[in-house]
Order: structure tokens, then sequence, then C-alpha cells
């Protein structure tokens, strides 16, 4: 299993090269990618930060349960810190598993859990301010920030 | 009140003791934004918890209380109740709300 926080650039094809396995009939890859706009403001870019030690082992824990839940041949999960600019991976997982179908539902829930558990933080950052975009995107418990709320 | 108002259910923490003698508070995000500060040393006290931790935080840096209701604990590295107890020389960190991904 390869688990990584950095703030460096996500490479897909090594995240591939480490969970490649000749038992595996599938490999699914998941780009978590900085998009232009959020909640219906533009952009401009993102800076993450995470509470790295624990990161890495909420990461491990999570792939070693995706692995036994799921029948995964191997999962590769990679984080990426610091500021990202539009179009950056922040997040990567790929997947290795016998057949299809398990590839796509266990990435899935991997994909989910790793947002929901897993102590990462975004911010916003944009022409004429910034703020910590807090809470799950996949529960749909993202928060607009106050500042948009009062408005 | 810090009662841990995000859940995400979890094991207790096992205790641990890395020779320190008091608490390290560890804190991100928005909340370290607010507390101009990322990390805190407190003393330890007889029958610490979690949430007695994150309480004398609080009452240090009042600023911090209206993040308390979104909040989640981690204590050495797992996530916690308000309720664990915290062993001396232990890490607590106060958890805003995550957002991975993208």
């Amino acid at each position: 299993m390869l688990v990584r926080v950095t703030s460096e650039v996500l490479d897909p094809g090594e995240a591939i090269a480490a969970v490649a396995s000749p038992r595996a009939g599938a490999i699914n890859v998941f780009l978590g990618v900085v998009r232009d706009n959020n909640l219906g403001r533009n952009v401009g870019h993102l800076e993450y930060e995470a509470y790295e030690s624990m990161a890495l082992k909420v990461m491990r824990e999570l792939g070693e349960e995706a692995m036994a839940r799921f029948g995964l041949e191997n999962v590769a999960i990679l984080h990426r810190t610091g500021r990202l600019e539009i179009g950056e991976t922040s997040l990567l997982i790929a997947i290795s598993s016998g057949h299809r179908a398990e590839s796509f539902t266990g990435g899935h829930w991997l994909v989910d859990e790793v947002k929901k558990r897993v102590p990462v933080w975004k911010k916003e950052v944009w022409d004429d301010g910034e703020e910590w975009i807090e809470g799950p995107e996949s529960l749909g418990m993202q928060k607009a920030p106050p500042s948009m709320v009062s408005r | 009140m810090c009662i841990g108002g995000a859940g995400l259910a979890q094991p207790a923490a096992k205790p641990g003791y890395n020779g320190r003698v008091g608490v390290t508070v560890l804190l991100f995000a928005s909340l370290a934004q607010a507390a101009g500060t990322r990390r805190l040393e407190l003393e330890w006290r007889d029958g610490e918890t979690v949430g007695s931790v994150c309480a004398r935080v609080i009452e240090r840096m009042p600023a911090l209380e209206r993040f308390v209701p979104n909040l989640v604990f981690a204590l050495n590295e797992e996530y916690a109740d308000a309720a664990d107890p915290v062993p001396r020389g232990a890490t607590v960190a106060l958890i805003p709300p995550v957002s991975g991904g993208s």
C-alpha cells in the first residue's frame, strides 16, 4: 500500500505502478482536481493543510479497510498540501482488483471516506479575500463561509 | 461546552506516555488562523479529559469558542470523544471539519 502527504506534484503513473499486480484485472484511478469555482464564487487558488502524521495513519487504516471490505488487491492514497492552482490534482487514489466491479465500488467508498476522515483542510483564495472551506463535499455538508451567508 | 459536536464515533484512543509532563494541543486551519498559533502546551491536571483540555484552550483564547460546535477531537492521532481520559504527555488535536480532495 502506498500512502503519502506531500507538497510535490502527484503523479498518477507512480500510483498505478504502486498498485499493479499480476492478480489484478482492473486498476481504477481517481483524481480530485482543483476547480475554478465553488459555491458560486470564482476561485483563484487553494491552499491545503494537513495534520500529516494523523493523516497518514488514517489513510493507512482506510486503505486496509477498503482492501478487506471489497477484496481489493492494493490501494494507493496520496494527498497534496500547500498551494494548488486550478487544474492541479489534490487527491490521487488508485485501486487494483481482480475484476472491475469492486474497483468502482471500493474506489467510490474509499474516496468518500478519505474526504470524511483524513484530517486535511483547504482554504479558498480569490481576488479579494480568502476563507477556510470546512466540511466534506462528498456528504453535501460543505458550508458556505460566513462572509457569503451574510451577503 | 466542549462536547465534540461533529461526532465521528471511534473506539477510545490508546493511552500513551511519551515522557513529557504536560499536554500538547494542536490547532489547524481556521482554528489556527483565529488563534494565531498552531500549538499550545498546557499543564496536565489530574482527571484530565479531551473535553477539559478543549475547555482550557477556550478559556485562554475565547475567540475560539465559536468553532467549538463543529469540532472533533483527536488524542494521540486517533479520533477521540470529549470524555476520553488524557494521559500525561499526550497530544490533543482540535479538528475543524475536514475538507480533503477537491
